[in-house]
């Protein structure tokens, strides 16, 4: 019966979505404000009715029920409670399912906190935001309803992909979603202010925090997709530049870049095209993004043949919405300009150095996904581009924007003079290339990428700190009066200080961890004990343990120094019944400085094992560094120029707020 | 059926745990094994979904894998060894793609884009630091100012 009452929610929500889309686009039209009024209660319903819906899907799933067709398909009685609630997004109709209910939360989320909002543009954003919804709904309803039944249930379901049986997994593809489809917020918004013909400061204000929050939410996301591979696929990759890796990283990136330039909106009133342009770029690479993961039309043409409907429909909607918002654009767009003059020194142009350089990576990233679709069909060469390809093209854009961040995050907006911008820095400048030589000369061979990505982290997080000991004028004024304008610093300064930081410590990590991983292969015999960077490892035994719904292969293993036990670790390899699928579990002493990451092989004839030890510099600080920039984005959302209803409270408070940057 | 068996293949290979180089693989050469590890992260395995035969666990991998090393041993450059995997396998297994007239708007993208991102931005920047020129006056204002200076009570 749930699932009935689920597909009957669904359905229903569709209708409100259309109500939501047509309604108040014609009241905004005519000026009609009892049919813009209907936006906001609509996008509510809607997202009840969702909420609903996506219950009663987890409902049978957490019941086991397995008359319904995507549990028998994905789900199993034995699984974990937690992998059953998240099986109900580990598949293609049940993860279409989730998206539809964010971008469903997000509309309610405007239309219940929205009020600062003129009545117009809130109606056309819920508008814009509820077409997106039908689209997405018809095409849950049409191709993938995920409440099916089967006539004849089975006895028990077919289980879920045990790679996914992780918690780092399961919690991996809501942080997305949340990323996706915050951006369609910032899309909606753009399309609202091409309908209205109008953009300024305040709209850039309301922008803002929804793209901060997509952002924030992306880079957990990110951040935890990459731990993932890190500990579960067995030897400590963290990134590998795969397609629906990247689909999540170009949205990233545009979203980066959209929160840049909106503050060039916010400050100075210019950009404004170029902001908008942004906004639909961020939303059109998460829609391409979902369907790249959800079509697997980039593994090979030919999956996108195995269900031409899907891949039309999919087709259709990324036709409609960025074609359309992209003519929308190229029709209104003009209307947009603005005529503030600022200097070539000066904060706005480090900004569009910025926005250039992270767009035009994006786009790098992006011919090089879609190359072998694109080599197929034109010339039908099959050919790979993989992170060899990457590597050398990418990094290179990265390697630019840390020279230029402290430096143009210093300088002052509309007339800057260089020298007198730097000269905070040069201290910074210093200590940087002093920790690279220190890099440098303790890698054991001096790996020069190390040093360099030393020295580049290094200058983001000392020219992050130049930068507020110069807001507070540290060492001019007094240390009391210091301190007190440390206090009164607003929170988007806290937070652009500590995301860049992040950012910083992401670059010393990455350069650490690819420089210096040393790794060592070898079978070794139960008992028996080998040395490996200063540790004794003595593998004591290996042992059957059966988990849940696995059976395991866990070997003990001793690391000893000095004759003092510092770590007893337990690797194991893992066998899943039912899906008929191995896993690994790697062993993992973490550090500070260092991880020590052993995995278990397979047994040899002699009795032997195979373990694999690396030693992993710095590899914590990678996430770490994903934790900072994503705290350096709260700090940044509970500024209260955001909290307040965006400058419509202001007149009545009194102009006591400080400017935020 | 032959498609639902690819698609089936594909699936179970993805993403296997990747356990990778076995010890008995490894060349007592430090020198060449590490030639033979920086090859290896070049080379695709064929059957993976995305993964280079370093890093996968299928007995493709491990058979180029042996293949690289053995090659190596034989005293072939590293650029011979790719040749000929190329010979043997296609452009495919070459996780960068060289640089030839077919794939060369993939190498240029990041440069191109570059430069033309680089310009119009240039371009834009060097027209927000002048300030405007004041707009002409159009044909009606024209006219009124002709009508204010003619008219003898002002002057």
């Amino acid at each position: 019966m749930t699932a009935e009452l689920g597909h009957l929610a669904v359905i229903l929500a569709l209708m409100v979505a259309i109500v939501q889309t047509a309604v108040p686009l014609i009241g905004a039209q005519r000026g009609w404000s009892n049919w813009m009024a209907v936006a906001a209660p609509a996008s509510i319903v809607q997202a009840v009715l969702i909420c609903v819906a996506f219950g009663a899907l987890m409902w049978a799933f957490v019941t086991s029920d397995f008359s319904v067709w995507l549990v028998a398909t994905n789900s199993h009685s034995a699984k974990p409670m937690l992998y059953k609630i998240s099986g109900t997004w580990g598949n293609h109709e049940g993860s279409l399912l989730l998206w539809i209910l964010i971008l469903a939360l997000f509309g309610a989320a405007v239309a219940l906190w929205g009020k600062g909002l003129p009545l117009r543009l809130k109606s056309l954003v819920l508008s814009v935001q509820g077409s997106i919804g039908v689209a997405f709904l018809l095409f849950l309803v049409l191709t993938s309803n995920p409440f099916t039944r089967i006539e004849t249930p089975p006895f028990d379901g077919n289980d879920l992909n045990p790679l996914l049986q992780d918690p780092g997994l399961a919690f991996h593809p809501p942080f997305l979603y949340l990323g996706y489809v915050g951006l369609s917020m910032a899309f909606s918004f753009a399309i609202a202010a091409l309908i209205e013909g109008k953009v300024d400061p305040a709209w850039a204000r309301w922008v803002r925090p929804w793209t901060l929050a997509a952002w924030v939410f992306l880079t957990i996301g990110i951040g935890l997709g990459s731990w993932w591979a890190y500990y579960e696929l067995g030897w400590g990759g963290w990134w590998f530049w795969d397609p629906v890796e990247n689909a999540s990283f170009m949205p990233w990136l545009i979203s980066i870049a959209l929160l840049h330039s909106a503050i060039v909106v916010e400050k100075r009133n210019t950009l404004k095209s170029w902001t908008i342009l942004l906004a639909i770029l961020g939303f059109s690479f998460s829609l391409i993004g979902t369907f790249i993961v959800r079509s697997g039309v980039i593994t090979s043409v030919h999956a996108f043949a195995n269900d031409p409907t899907r891949g039309i429909f999919i087709l259709l909607i990324l036709g409609v919405f960025i074609g359309g918002a992209l003519t929308l654009y190229a029709a209104r767009s003009h209307a947009l300009r603005s005529d503030s003059v600022f200097a070539l020194a000066s904060r706005e142009s480090g900004l569009v150095l910025n926005n250039l350089l992270l767009v035009v990576s994006t786009l790098v990233v992006f011919v090089g996904t879609l190359w072998p679709l694109i080599a197929e069909m034109v010339t039908g060469a099959k050919v790979s581009v993989g992170p060899p390809f990457f590597n050398v093209t990418f990094t290179p854009f990265m390697v630019a924007l840390a020279m230029v961040l402290p430096i143009g995050a210093m300088l002052p907006w509309k007339r800057a003079q260089l020298g007198r911008a730097m000269q905070p820095l040069w201290g910074a400048m210093a200590l940087s290339v002093a920790f690279g030589a220190f890099v440098w000369s303790v890698m054991t061979g001096g790996s020069i990428v190390a040093a360099i990505g030393g020295v580049l982290g290094a200058w983001i997080i000392f020219g992050t700190v130049a930068d507020l000991a110069h807001r507070v004028k540290l060492g001019k004024a007094g240390g009391g009066e210091s301190l007190r304008r440390l206090s009164r610093l607003p929170r988007a300064d806290w937070g652009k200080a500590i995301a860049h930081a992040g950012l910083g410590v992401l670059f010393v990590a990455i350069a650490a961890l690819e420089s210096g991983t040393v790794e060592d292969i070898r079978v070794v015999q139960p008992g028996s004990s080998y040395q490996f960077e200063g540790y004794d490892i003595r593998l004591d035994a290996v042992t059957q343990v059966a988990g849940p719904n696995y059976t395991a292969d866990r070997a003990q293993l001793t690391l000893t120094r000095a004759g003092e036990t510092r770590a007893v670790l337990m690797p194991e390899k893992r066998f899943y019944p039912v899906q008929r699928f191995p896993t690994t579990e790697a062993g993992i002493d973490r550090g500070w400085t260092r991880d020590l990451y052993l995995v278990i092989g397979d047994r040899q004839p002699d009795g032997g094992w195979v373990v694999r030890s690396f030693r992993k510099p710095m590899a914590n600080w990678i996430w770490a560094g994903c934790i900072i920039m994503a705290i350096g984005g709260l700090f940044s959302l509970s500024d209260r120029r955001f909290r307040l209803a965006a400058g419509a409270r202001k007149a009545r408070r009194g102009a006591t707020q400080v400017p935020a940057e | 059926m032959i498609r639902a068996l690819v698609v089936l293949v594909t699936l179970v290979t993805l993403a296997l745990p990747a356990l990778a180089v076995q010890p008995d693989e490894v060349l007592d050469d430090p020198v060449l094994e590490q030639r033979a590890r920086d090859l290896s992260k070049e080379i695709r395995c064929l059957v993976c979904r995305n993964e280079s035969i370093d890093e996968s666990n299928a007995q493709l991998a491990k058979d180029l894998r042996i293949l690289v090393r053995d090659r190596l041993v034989e005293g072939d450059s590293n650029a011979e060894v790719l040749d000929y995997l190329v010979a043997r396998y296609g452009e495919y297994v070459l996780l960068r793609p060289r640089f030839t007239a077919g794939n060369a708007a993939l190498w240029l993208a990041a440069p191109v884009l570059l430069l033309f991102g680089g310009l119009t931005a240039a371009l834009f920047l060097r027209r927000r630091s002048r300030p405007a020129e004041p707009a002409g006056l159009s044909a009606a204002e024209q006219k009124r100012l002709r009508e204010v200076l003619d008219d003898d009570r002002i002057a």
